[in-house]
């Protein structure tokens, strides 16, 4: 799972989406087409050529109230049209972490 | 325990109001996130996979019960209710919300807890023996110098925008519990022929992407002189640290690169100009700190209670104490280690009501002092002998008295990819099956001391490099593969382990250290043979074998 940190060069393989964490609480959440960030990765906006996506990072870097941090990352749809994360590292941090946590108390 | 003077008192409270305005204007869009990073770095916070994490210290890992409330209040009260002890004695929490942030950071400085010198390039919270002040036949409490070194060095303008990152421990035994040898600077408190207190200095030590083992520098620096060497040291380092390449940036890289001996004259060098000025420090200064630890008010009492004596009918109670007990300086006294190594938990964690409880029983049994050690446990370093029983009662009740330490359950662990988003593999899943695997008590007291260390990327926070049994996640394919290593060590006699062969898969690594317990169970000359005088003995080729025989 290479780091994000460590994205240089824009180049995706297969569908993608931009991600960041939303800065006043830091979740998870992904850039819309509707030029905004929403914590449901099924209304993420998904680019499918480095055009594409440099143009949609270029929007959200330039959202940079709104969340920080955004880089590309892949995602796989499904024949019924839903999107799911491209690797491992991306599951957690759309579903949590693999653990169980402690209780709350 | 150290009591903060007034000057400590305004700091911290003058931080908390200046990084309040600060995410204020950074919520506002006053602030952009490349001008504030190195704020809120500078205050402990980073951005991780799932939130914003907040790491706190906890100078020399000595906590009062107040402050170990504070600790539970903001994780129930800001975060999901735990904590996590890492292997810098702080402690982080995982799901804060920056907007929260400041009401958190000054509930924290309320009791005196900050969390300045956490992150960044700057000198980074000093840390010491989590026994220091008690330990058996320790020069002096490691602490007094750990305090002049914060002391001197928080918020100090030199120290604050150095190449890298730059962290100091401290030790005053010959046991070395700290890890100075993996430190940018290892201080080794002795004394001289003539009775002097002074340091064997250690220089360029660290783990990471290229791993050394500190080097000595100068066999014996006064306690007098030690600002100024320390100072020295990193003139040195500033001048000629590699800014321009952050995997070269270290002071390793930089002595290995110049050599000890070139690094060690031009320190001297500099050293000389300015030993003999103001950072020189007078005695009353030492005093003065000395003078602020206080340490309990101890009763004369017996070497072996009644209480401790009809315990030990107790099994149970027996394997507890022969592996979280440990003598003190003082006749009827103990340091007990808190085992946060519990099966199939995570390394290091710690919840809110957990922290609570504990606060309670060493107000009881501990005259109110915590402290944190590297290997995140906890220990409680003033408990009467007497007291052991009903100490481990309450504990066991509290899930805080698994009897693994320095078993081979006692996993150091980073966060990993659960968390971190640096990391490139999980590390804890890999320990809670580990945990799993050894839970069988009997069965871990017969492999005996074993360490093992797990890091999910090549930054090495879980001091991989230097595990008996060492695990580093990393990703291949899109996979995650765990290399492993054997024969490290982070103590007196800390040395670098060796690659055993090919990396292994997620579910194949827990497997693989069976495996290498097996072999050293088979090898071993007699049981008191310890894994890694097994090692010594034989080299790493019969786990190689046994390991990649069937692979």
């Amino acid at each position: 799972m290479t780091s994000p940190l460590e994205q240089k060069k824009i180049r995706i393989a297969g569908p993608s989406v931009v991600t960041a964490n939303r800065t006043w609480d830091g979740i998870v959440v992904y850039r819309t087409a509707a030029r905004a960030w929403s914590a449901e990765l099924s209304e993420a906006a998904i680019v499918r050529n480095s055009e594409e996506a440099k143009a949609l990072l270029a929007e959200a870097v330039a959202d940079d109230v709104g969340a920080i941090g955004p880089y590309i990352a892949p995602v796989q749809i499904g024949a019924d049209g839903r999107i799911v994360p491209g690797n491992l590292r991306e599951q957690i941090r759309r579903t949590g972490v693999t653990i169980g946590q402690p209780a709350q108390v | 325990m150290y009591a903060y003077d007034e000057i400590d008192r305004t700091l911290v409270n003058e931080r908390v109001s200046e990084f309040r305005d600060q995410v204020k204007r950074r919520l506002s869009g006053e602030l952009t996130e490349d001008e504030f990073k190195i704020l809120r770095l500078q205050n402990g916070v980073y951005l991780q996979l799932h939130a914003y994490m907040f790491r706190v210290a906890i100078p020399y890992g000595t906590l009062a019960t107040n402050q170990l409330r504070a600790l539970a209040h903001v994780a129930r009260k800001y975060d999901r209710g735990y904590g996590h002890f890492t292997t810098r004695q702080n402690i982080q929490f995982n799901w804060i919300k920056l907007a929260e942030l400041p009401d958190a950071l000054e509930d924290l400085a309320k009791v005196g807890i900050h969390a300045m010198q956490t992150s960044g390039n700057n000198m980074r919270n000093v840390t010491s023996d989590q026994w220091a002040g008690v330990a058996p036949g320790e020069i002096e409490d490691p602490r007094i110098w750990s305090e002049l070194i914060r002391q001197h060095t928080t918020l100090h303008p030199e120290f604050s925008f150095l190449p890298r990152k730059f962290k100091i421990a401290i030790t005053a035994s010959d046991h070395d519990r700290a890890a100075i040898k993996i430190h940018d600077i290892g201080l080794r408190l002795i004394r001289n022929e003539k009775g002097e207190t002074g340091f064997e200095v250690l220089v360029g030590g660290g783990l990471g992407r290229t791993p050394f083992i500190a080097k000595t520098i100068k066999h014996f620096v006064h306690g007098r002189d030690i600002l100024s060497y320390i100072e020295a040291i990193l003139r040195v380092y500033n001048q000629y640290g590699r800014r321009d390449n952050i995997y070269k940036a270290r002071i390793k890289i930089l002595v290995h690169e110049l050599g000890i001996e070139k690094f060690s004259r031009e320190v001297e060098e500099e050293w000389q100009q300015i030993r003999n000025s103001s950072l020189q420090i007078d005695d009353e200064v030492i005093e003065d700190i000395r003078s602020r630890f206080t340490y309990p008010a101890y009763e004369k009492l017996p070497h072996m209670p009644d209480e401790l004596r009809q315990a030990a009918a107790d099994p149970d109670f027996e394997a507890w104490r022969k592996n979280s007990v440990a003598p003190h300086k003082v006749q009827g006294y103990s340091i007990v280690t808190i085992s946060l190594k519990p099966t199939g938990g995570p390394p290091g964690d710690a919840t809110a009501k957990q922290m609570d409880a504990l606060a309670d029983l060493a107000d009881q049994y501990s005259f109110g002092e915590i402290r944190v050690g590297h290997e995140q446990n906890l220990a409680l370093p003033h408990v009467a002998k007497r007291d052991l029983p009903a100490l481990w009662k309450a504990l066991d009740k509290l899930g805080l008295a698994t009897p693994n330490v320095n078993l081979i359950t006692d996993i150091i662990a980073c966060p990993g990819l659960d968390y971190c988003s640096l990391a490139n593999a999980r590390s804890i899943p890999i320990a809670q099956e580990l945990t799993r695997r050894f839970a069988n008590h009997e069965l871990a007291n017969l492999i005996g001391r074993l360490h093992i260390n797990i890091s999910g990327c090549i930054n090495a926070c879980g001091h991989h490099h230097v595990g008996h049994i060492g695990i580093l996640g990393v990703e291949k394919n899109g996979e995650e593969v765990y290399q492993i290593t054997i024969g490290g060590r982070a103590d007196e006699n800390a040395t670098l382990g060796t690659l055993i062969g090919p990396g292994v898969k997620f579910d194949e690594v827990a497997d693989v250290v069976e495996d290498v317990v097996e072999a050293y169970l088979a090898l071993r000359e007699r049981p008191e043979e310890l894994f890694m005088d097994t090692v010594k003995r034989l080299g790493v080729e019969p786990f190689k074998e046994r390991v990649y025989a069937t692979r």
